[in-house]
């Protein structure tokens, strides 16, 4: 069934007011805070900002189930180049931040997403590009994109919920799993995810319903062999991570009747290992218009960085960012649950 | 009194079985966490056992813990459907070879 998202749909959890509201009425499940405190992690403190992560918009060829930034065709949110301009000038004023972690919707129809790799690379950082596959094979302008990547030595990381049809469909939407496997032979092809190449190119899955994902280290193992086995298909890494309870993904857990059981699970596997590894702590996301966030979720529950910092990126400091205390709500269960969760999957061995 | 004889938040009070045999139970779950720790057989493939012996006992909460428990191992739709089938044969069997047993007495009672 195609999803369109939940602002076209003018559904009430479009608003990130009511999604805070609806995550802290669970009067069952105790204060995130509260549990951190129990660990003496209270205040959450950067341990050092290593990456900066850009979101250039919420414009996406795709409409996926389970979408945190409730993206999708519809959205017309997209990062200018000005914006991007003051994400450079970040950069080359703080060498700190040796990664960008490019992010969307599908980064890739920014019109200055090429432009702003292009720059990222002359300063010599490290970029990932978040690229949802499918992207590549939608227009012919985007075919020649793993060229690009290559060119630009960008680490490729793309979500594959599953080695399957089935359950990649069921959450990305019809036909998604072959245009992806079409599209990793493309990057294949440009020696993407082949041994001693040099370039990287890694897989995200996510669980297609209401439950945790599998231990990293052995799906990897299983997805390699599948993917191999069924498609002639290379990849490097597998990143699992675990769905957070927002936006899209909470619609489905109400209105799939799951959300306490799911909300039950996240609390019961609460790990404090995994709550000490958090990406927040390296990490600050910008948004598409410029403000900063302890992570692209709370970014999409309009959550800012704590007031202690500067809001934009035009006013960066590193040095204030390093000592603000991270902000912090329920949803983040979604990130400290067993072997812990974040962008480049889990936080815990 | 409650209007059915399983209630799936029984599930999570599994646990209180030891508050009237403290030793037995807790000998009990220590053994049931050495069980299905990883070993020569990986995590998943136990909880695709018991996910079929679950169907063999016909325990609705064991089919809820070992469905959930085999999603959360990365099994798929098409193991866990086979891993069933396994308990149906081996169920369906055990009544069939019993024929054996009827075709011998049958032997021994007529002509």
């Amino acid at each position: 069934m195609p999803v369109t998202s939940l602002k076209k749909q003018h559904h009430e959890l479009a608003d990130a007011g009511f999604q805070l509201t609806v995550l802290q009425q669970g009067a069952q499940f105790p204060a995130f805070a509260d549990k951190l405190q129990q660990h003496n992690l209270l205040p959450l403190k950067p341990t050092g900002t290593t990456i900066l992560q850009v979101n250039v918009g919420k414009m996406c060829n795709q409409a996926c189930r389970h979408c945190h930034v409730d993206a999708g065709p519809d959205r017309r949110e997209i990062m200018t180049r000005e914006t991007m301009q003051l994400c450079l000038d970040a950069l080359a004023h703080n060498p700190e931040l040796a990664i960008v972690d490019i992010t969307g919707g599908a980064p890739e129809m920014n019109p200055d997403f090429r432009w702003f790799v292009q720059e990222i690379s002359k300063l010599g950082r490290q970029t990932i590009v978040r690229c949802n596959l499918t992207i590549i094979l939608a227009n012919p302008k985007y075919h020649d994109l793993p060229e690009f990547f290559k060119a630009h030595k960008v680490q490729v990381v793309s979500s594959l919920p599953y080695f399957a049809a089935s359950r990649t469909d069921a959450q990305r939407g019809d036909g998604v799993f072959e245009k992806s496997i079409k599209a990793l032979k493309m990057l294949n092809e440009v020696g993407y995810g082949i041994e001693n190449s040099g370039l990287q190119l890694d897989l995200v899955y996510n669980p297609s319903g209401a439950f945790l994902p599998a231990a990293q280290q052995t799906l990897e193992a299983e997805f390699k062999r599948r993917l191999l086995a069924g498609y002639s298909v290379h990849f490097n890494k597998l990143f699992c991570i675990t769905n957070l309870p927002i936006s899209r993904y909470l619609e489905y857990l109400l209105q799939s009747g799951n959300y306490e059981s799911y909300m039950e699970k996240l609390v019961d596997a609460f790990n404090p290992a995994a709550a000490a590894s958090v990406m927040c702590r390296n990490t600050i996301s910008v948004g598409w218009d410029g403000y900063l966030y302890d992570c692209d979720f709370n970014q999409m529950l309009e959550l800012h960085v704590a007031p202690t910092a500067p809001q934009h990126i035009r006013n960066f400091d590193l040095q204030a960012l390093n000592n603000r205390s991270i902000v912090l709500n329920q949803h983040c269960y979604g990130c400290t649950a067993g072997a812990g969760s974040s962008c480049g999957g889990q936080t815990v061995v | 009194m409650e209007k059915t004889y399983y209630n799936p938040a029984d599930l999570k009070k599994f646990g209180n079985i030891t508050e009237l045999q403290p030793e037995l139970g807790n000998k009990f779950f220590d053994y049931y966490g050495e069980v299905f720790k990883e070993g020569a057989l990986t995590a998943r493939e136990k909880a695709l056992i018991a996910l079929a012996v679950s169907h063999a006992v016909q325990c609705p909460y064991c089919i809820d813990a070992y469905t959930s428990d085999c999603l959360e191992k990365g099994a798929d739709e098409n193991q866990m459907m086979e891993a069933v089938h396994v308990a149906a044969a081996i169920k369906g069997g055990a009544a069939l070879v019993h024929g054996v047993q009827m075709m011998n007495k049958i032997k021994e009672l007529t002509m």
